[in-house]
């Protein structure tokens, strides 16, 4: 593997095995000393032309954990095409001997297009409204292992996948997670459901291969995982829908909805959450929610797309 | 300026024999003295053909384009006039600005530079420009297009409509509703545009636009043009305001020809323009509207952008690509060689019918004596791998580099001067 731009590049032996080396970090997770020797002497950038606090916190442990020089860049990326080129900026910091670039940006296909530049391996950490890989991964491995634990059959195997379903609720439009979901579960065997208002619906998105509906109450019932997105607050004044109550009202998860899934059920959510908007309290901090498993999960998944790039001979 | 006799050339009516050219204009082959003789058996002669729709950067940004390199460019497709769009630095709203390029055209084209004043002062859309002394100077100004913005505002663009009719003029709009496509919009709506997460460009956008504007045309009794005309949506409404004798004539560019939206999967900038790239529907539709006439012309859009501006994100790289030195050989693959357009067709939507919109006396004109001597010498069979860095251009976004093209400009011919010659 050269880059890591999107999910759907991902074979299921990939997939699979970037899944299985996350369980081996996961354990580091937890042991007093977290620090192994793999990337000693490489140095990966993570740049950050967008603002992130999570995902760019846990990419630099991720990194430090494997012992790699890791150095944060946090550039407002220009909005518009008067300041340096994108292609300079990349070409600049690649010719100083980078390993590896973990990229953020607010632009759909600038790391991509970041990737067809330099000479170094690039992970997409997130592109504009396109993909946002590792997310997808992390959510892969909580999810697995919240299922192993159910069907008590383990953590090991991509055959928990098989026939799970997946509901993902909210504003699918301007969501990175959720084309990444798509593309890896499609790959990883579940059956994934879409749920957004119809304005909150990509163009085409029927052809996506999975189920799409406006009625959240139609899939509660059946869900096995529960992902709820958030919802921007620049989104609301945009006109895509009427009031927050309505929309928690529709496409929120209270109470009584909570109380609707079925027993074993997980409740994922990206962060940052609304809560009171798209998730309330009483489904965020619930015993089925896997919230802040997704966050550790997003380290140990993280250490292993890294390794699964730059552990091996160098190219 | 040396007579030339051009020899053995068919004509695109069929007919074939000798051409003289003496004084810039067609005379009987006998009548030349000490010419130049230039052997176009075998090939087809083609009135010199007309853009009416070219960015040549100049004044403004001169590292993209100038008018020198941008004509040339312009000789080397076979062209003897364009257009020069008013979105410049200044902008062409004034008769003094207009008189400027005018004045540089005439120094430095390799084609006659048809001067495009801005409906609207600064291209903001509020006040009308100086439309009246434009078409008064000595650039005679006939068009006039806000090209790269609409004209949003109904009343404005009604108004705009309704001046220009004292003296002729013709209003061309770039019809793009700004909320349904806004600034950010880069990727014709479509599965693609949802796949690829880059903000959708309906086709709605467009059509809602010519709508208004073929009824503000019929209120007002001006001249409509409609630019790039990229959608099946706005073909079909065209197609319904000419029926009802609505004084609207409208073009498509070779990429809107050629090009289809999957161009952008890879998020290469050079496939980024205004409007995008559309899906195989659209593109059949302004093929078959060409083809039938409810599209007038090719107008090219030839939009050069140096590397500086293309090297960005997709949604925000400047938009625009070339096309002056491809569109010929575009419009043989895609109207010619299947048959949907014969040589008199390619004459008619290339030269004569551009020429009438943009008012011109001198070009559009048949091959005949006493006619200005303005010519493109065509072989039709001739094809080549496009190479970007063959332009002339002081461009490089060329969106057909690496394809496999006719390639018929053999000799371009203009007011009696060879301006071009493989």
């Amino acid at each position: 593997m050269r880059h890591l731009l999107s999910a759907g590049d991902l074979s299921l032996a990939e997939a699979t095995s970037i899944l299985d080396v996350a369980e081996e970090m996961h354990t580091i997770q937890s042991r007093q000393i977290k620090k192994l020797p793999t990337l000693r002497g490489r140095t990966v950038i993570n740049m950050f032309f967008e603002d992130s606090t999570r995902t760019r916190t846990s990419f630099e442990m991720a990194g430090k954990w494997m012992s790699a020089d890791t150095i944060n860049i946090s550039t407002k990326g220009s909005s518009t095409s008067k300041g340096e080129s994108l292609r300079d900026t990349m070409l600049t910091l690649d010719a100083m001997g980078t390993d590896c670039f973990v990229i953020r940006h607010g632009s759909s296909g600038a790391v991509a297009q970041a990737a067809s530049w330099v000479r170094a391996h690039v992970v997409n950490a997130g592109d504009g409204t396109h993909e946002h890989p590792t997310q997808a991964l992390l959510d892969a491995f909580a999810m697995r292992r919240h299922f192993g634990t159910v069907d008590e059959s383990g953590t090991g195997g991509d055959e928990v996948f098989a026939g799970k379903r997946i509901a993902i609720v909210g504003d699918l439009l301007h969501s990175r997670v959720v084309r990444s979901n798509v593309l890896l579960q499609r790959t990883l065997g579940s059956s994934v459901t879409l749920v957004a208002p119809p304005t909150l619906l990509p163009t085409g998105v029927e052809q996506w291969g999975v189920g799409v509906t406006s009625d959240l109450d139609e899939v509660i019932e059946g869900a096995d995982v529960v992902m709820m997105l958030r919802v921007q607050r620049e989104r609301m004044h945009g006109g895509f829908f009427p009031t927050e109550r309505e929309y928690t009202e529709l496409y929120g998860l209270p109470p009584q909805r909570l109380a609707r899934l079925k027993p074993g059920a997980a409740i994922c959510h990206p962060g940052p959450m609304n809560r009171g908007l798209e998730i309330s309290s009483e489904a965020a901090d619930a015993a089925n929610s896997l919230i802040l498993e997704q966050v550790t999960a997003g380290v140990s998944v993280r250490m292993s797309v890294l390794y699964h790039l730059l552990g091996g001979s160098p190219e | 300026m040396r007579d030339l006799l051009i020899s053995g050339a068919r004509l695109a009516d069929g007919s074939s024999g000798d051409l003289g050219v003496s004084g810039g204009r067609f005379v009987e082959p006998g009548d030349v003295r000490d010419a130049e003789r230039i052997q176009a058996e075998g090939l087809l002669a083609l009135p010199g053909l007309v853009d009416p729709h070219t960015h040549l950067r100049e004044p403004g940004r001169e590292d993209a384009e100038t008018v020198a390199t941008g004509t040339l460019a312009a000789a080397r497709g076979g062209f003897t006039a364009v257009s020069a769009m008013a979105n410049l630095d200044p902008v062409t709203d004034t008769a003094e600005a207009a008189e400027h390029l005018a004045a540089l055209a005439a120094r430095t084209g390799s084609t006659e530079v048809i001067v495009v004043g801005s409906v609207t002062k600064g291209l903001a859309g509020e006040q009308l420009s100086e439309m009246g002394l434009m078409h008064r100077s000595a650039a005679g100004v006939r068009m006039f297009s806000d090209d790269g913005r609409c004209v949003m505002d109904s009343l404005v663009m009604r108004r705009a409509l309704t001046y220009a009719k004292t003296f002729g003029g013709v209003i061309a709009q770039h019809s793009q509703d700004s909320r349904l496509a806004g600034p950010g919009a880069c990727c014709h709506e479509s599965e693609i545009s949802g796949r690829l997460g880059l903000p959708g460009w309906p086709a709605q956008a467009e059509s809602a636009i010519i709508a208004r504007d073929v009824q503000l045309a019929q209120l007002s009794g001006g001249r409509l043009h409609v630019c790039h005309v990229s959608t099946a949506e706005g073909v079909d409404v065209i197609r319904w305001a000419k029926r009802r004798g609505i004084a609207v004539s409208a073009e498509v560019t070779p990429h809107h020809l050629y090009l289809g939206t999957r161009e952008v999967e890879g998020y290469d900038t050079t496939f980024k323009v205004n409007p995008p790239l559309r899906t195989d529907e659209h593109i059949e539709a302004v093929r078959e509207a060409l083809a039938d006439g409810t599209i007038d012309m090719v107008g090219t859009d030839h939009a050069p952008h140096a590397r500086q501006d293309k090297d960005h994100p997709f949604d925000i790289a400047l938009p625009g690509m070339l096309g002056l030195e491809q569109v010929l050989g575009v419009v043989i693959e895609v109207m010619v060689d299947t048959g949907r357009l014969d040589w008199a067709g390619v004459v008619d939507r290339m030269s004569a019918a551009p020429a009438r919109l943009t008012g011109s006396a001198t070009q559009g004109r048949p091959i005949a004596v006493g006619e200005p001597a303005n010519l493109v010498l065509v072989d039709p069979s001739a094809r080549a791998v496009v190479d970007r860095d063959a332009s002339a251009s002081k461009s490089r976004n060329n969106p057909y580099h690496g394809r496999d093209l006719p390639d018929p400009v053999v000799a371009t011919i203009w007011a009696g001067r060879i301006t071009y010659r493989r």
